[in-house]
């Protein structure tokens, strides 16, 4: 088996070698045939060229090392969802309770044909539920965004302020997220104000440190051309400390947005309402465990969506 | 009386323009954990008006702590330094710096990188801020000199080292500073690319006309470039070792001066300093 590859590789190598020695040939015939004909014809010349290498170009071997590299991209991930699937398969036969794959892919079939139904508060299509997540999420963040993003600059500028809020930064960035909601509870005395607090104070931290990080590693050459041009403060930041800070902004708001749609699924089991997390502790309240799973995807895909849109937006802002 | 007063002002100018950028008994101590380290002791020095002066010295002497000073980044601990009669108390633009590192700004394109110090120079001043397009002549105008106008879109880290120096230069001319600092200003380039850029300040400075000090660890640039060579004794407690005047006539061209007699002897008085008098320790 081993010799046989062998063999096939070095065949392979052989006729490579031979192709480069071939294209290398074709190629000084090209250029001998373009001084030759530049000197009758200009726009001859172009079109023998393109004629002599489509003739020796080798197309066949040329499509396969493209559907190489295609599979090469594609096979992999497959793989690990074949195998996935398997081992759901495997425990769903050994606990009957548990749904295996084809079981869920029905019902998720079923429950995506009609999205948008409202039969009142507590039965509403797991579209209205991701929406009223999401828009959980983006007030939350929202404002964690408004607040943390100013408030990192401020830390990194100033080293009076970096070291004033360094113990409460420290004290307070550990904390679970849940341990918060009580809190909310008790200020806003309603439900939804209280998940969005708690999505608030789990989503500041990432920001805040590092938009603070960023500022505080604006490298000293820039800050002595700012000062040798006499740059006011408002030009210092905005055409100084914001673009070279953008990219660890953006960082903060990656990892806080991945935060936040973490935090909002056990936020909305306890408080309840519509969204994601009331759907999957109501559904479970309803023994309904294809549904549980069917939102472990949902939660993962829209979390995978979030995390690209901005990887993407921050991309188009980075100014490497 | 009235001609008497204006001798003295006449005087007084010779004097000023003598001494146009000054420094007196100028000490730099630095704290460092390891406790103080006096980097420069008892520095004087009186640069006149449009000279050309390089300091040069080994690494660690503190010829960039000189500029830096004299640039404002720095404050010395003692001593007093003065450009054009007044005292210098920060940077400003009218002593514009070259940095080593051409310290562009990478998210601006070449041309913004010069008209974000033309803007503020020109553009903000108290009494008659300049209109746009004149600004823009400006920017316009002193990337040209550098000849780099093919390059005013492109971004810092699409152009090469030597262009990104004279973009760096650029910058600093835009100003109209009355001294231009440059900080080992071809340090990081290749030696082909350095005597390009050498000359081609030699003609700038020549139309400009403008003060300059230059921080530099290359004889031949020294000599080459200058009116007056600092030599700088080794740190810690650097001070003036020696001054050497360099009389060659200008404009002077690099092939020539290689077989020049009065070169040749500024030259190896300049290494003997170096590695003779003053012969740095190997680290």
């Amino acid at each position: 088996m081993s010799a046989t590859s062998i063999s096939k590789e070095s065949l392979k190598a052989i006729m490579q070698s031979k192709e480069t020695v071939v294209s290398k040939g074709a190629a000084m015939a090209d250029t001998e045939k373009v001084e030759i004909a530049t000197v009758a014809n200009p726009a001859a010349a172009k079109k023998m060229t393109k004629k002599t290498s489509a003739l020796l170009s080798n197309k066949p071997s040329k499509r396969k090392a493209q559907i190489y590299s295609v599979l090469n991209v594609v096979l992999p991930p497959v793989f690990g969802i074949l195998l996935l699937l398997a081992v759901w398969t495997l425990i769903s036969h050994q606990t009957p309770s548990l749904p295996g794959p084809l079981k869920t892919w029905h019902s998720a079939v079923e429950l995506f044909s009609d999205p948008f139904y409202n039969h009142g508060p507590n039965d509403q299509g797991v579209g209205w539920n991701i929406l009223a997540s999401l828009q959980r999420v983006a007030l939350g963040f929202g404002l964690a965004a408004l607040v943390g993003i100013p408030l990192g600059f401020i830390i990194g500028r100033f080293e009076f302020m970096s070291r004033m809020t360094s113990p409460i930064i420290s004290l307070l960035r550990p904390v679970s997220p849940l341990a918060w909601l009580p809190i909310g509870l008790l200020v806003f005395k309603a439900a939804n104000p209280a998940a969005i607090w708690v999505i608030f104070i789990s989503a500041i931290w990432p920001m805040i440190i590092n938009t603070s990080v960023g500022v505080s590693k604006v490298p000293q050459d820039y800050m002595n051309v700012a000062k040798v041009l006499n740059l006011s403060e408002w030009k210092i930041v905005t055409k100084i400390l914001f673009p070279f800070v953008l990219p660890y902004m953006m960082t903060g708001v990656r990892l806080s947005i991945g935060v936040a749609w973490l935090v909002i699924v056990a936020a909305e089991m306890l408080t309840g309402g519509v969204g994601i997390g009331f759907w999957v502790w109501d559904e479970w309240n309803n023994l309904n465990v294809e549904h549980i799973i069917i939102a472990i995807f949902v939660v993962g895909i829209v979390g995978l969506l979030l995390e690209y849109a901005l990887t993407q937006i921050a991309k188009k802002f980075s100014y490497e | 009386m009235e001609k008497i007063l204006s001798q003295e002002k006449i005087n007084l100018d010779k004097a000023n323009a003598d001494r146009y950028v000054q420094l007196e008994n100028v000490d730099m101590t630095f704290s460092t954990k390891k406790g103080d380290f006096n980097a420069l002791k008892n520095i004087n020095l009186s640069i006149k008006e449009g000279e050309f002066i390089s300091i040069i010295g080994h690494s660690g002497c503190g010829k960039s702590t000189v500029l830096n000073l004299i640039a404002g980044l720095t404050q010395p601990t003692e001593g007093l330094l003065f450009c054009a009669g007044r005292e210098i108390a920060g940077p400003g633009p009218e002593r514009a710096v070259v940095f080593q590192n051409h310290s562009l700004l990478p998210w601006l394109t070449c041309y913004e990188n010069v008209y974000l110090a033309v803007e503020r120079v020109f553009g903000a001043s108290a009494e008659k801020p300049e209109s746009k397009a004149k600004l823009k002549a400006r920017a316009d105008a002193a990337l040209e000199l550098v000849g780099l106008t093919h390059a005013n879109d492109k971004r810092p880290n699409e152009i090469s080292g030597g262009m990104k120096q004279r973009v760096g230069i650029a910058r600093a001319l835009a100003m109209e500073p009355k001294v231009l600092l440059l900080d080992e200003p071809f340090g990081a380039l290749d030696a082909l690319t350095r005597a390009n850029l050498q000359d081609e300040l030699m003609k700038i400075m020549a139309k400009s006309g403008c003060t300059a000090v230059m921080v530099t660890h290359d004889v031949d640039e020294a000599i080459l470039l200058s009116d007056r060579v600092v030599m700088m004794t080794n740190g810690p407690s650097a001070g003036i070792g020696e001054i050497l005047e360099v009389k060659l006539a200008r404009p002077r061209a690099r092939l020539d001066l290689a077989e020049d007699k009065d070169y040749n002897h500024l030259r190896s008085e300049v290494l003997r300093f170096l590695y003779e008098r003053h012969a740095k320790k190997a680290a």
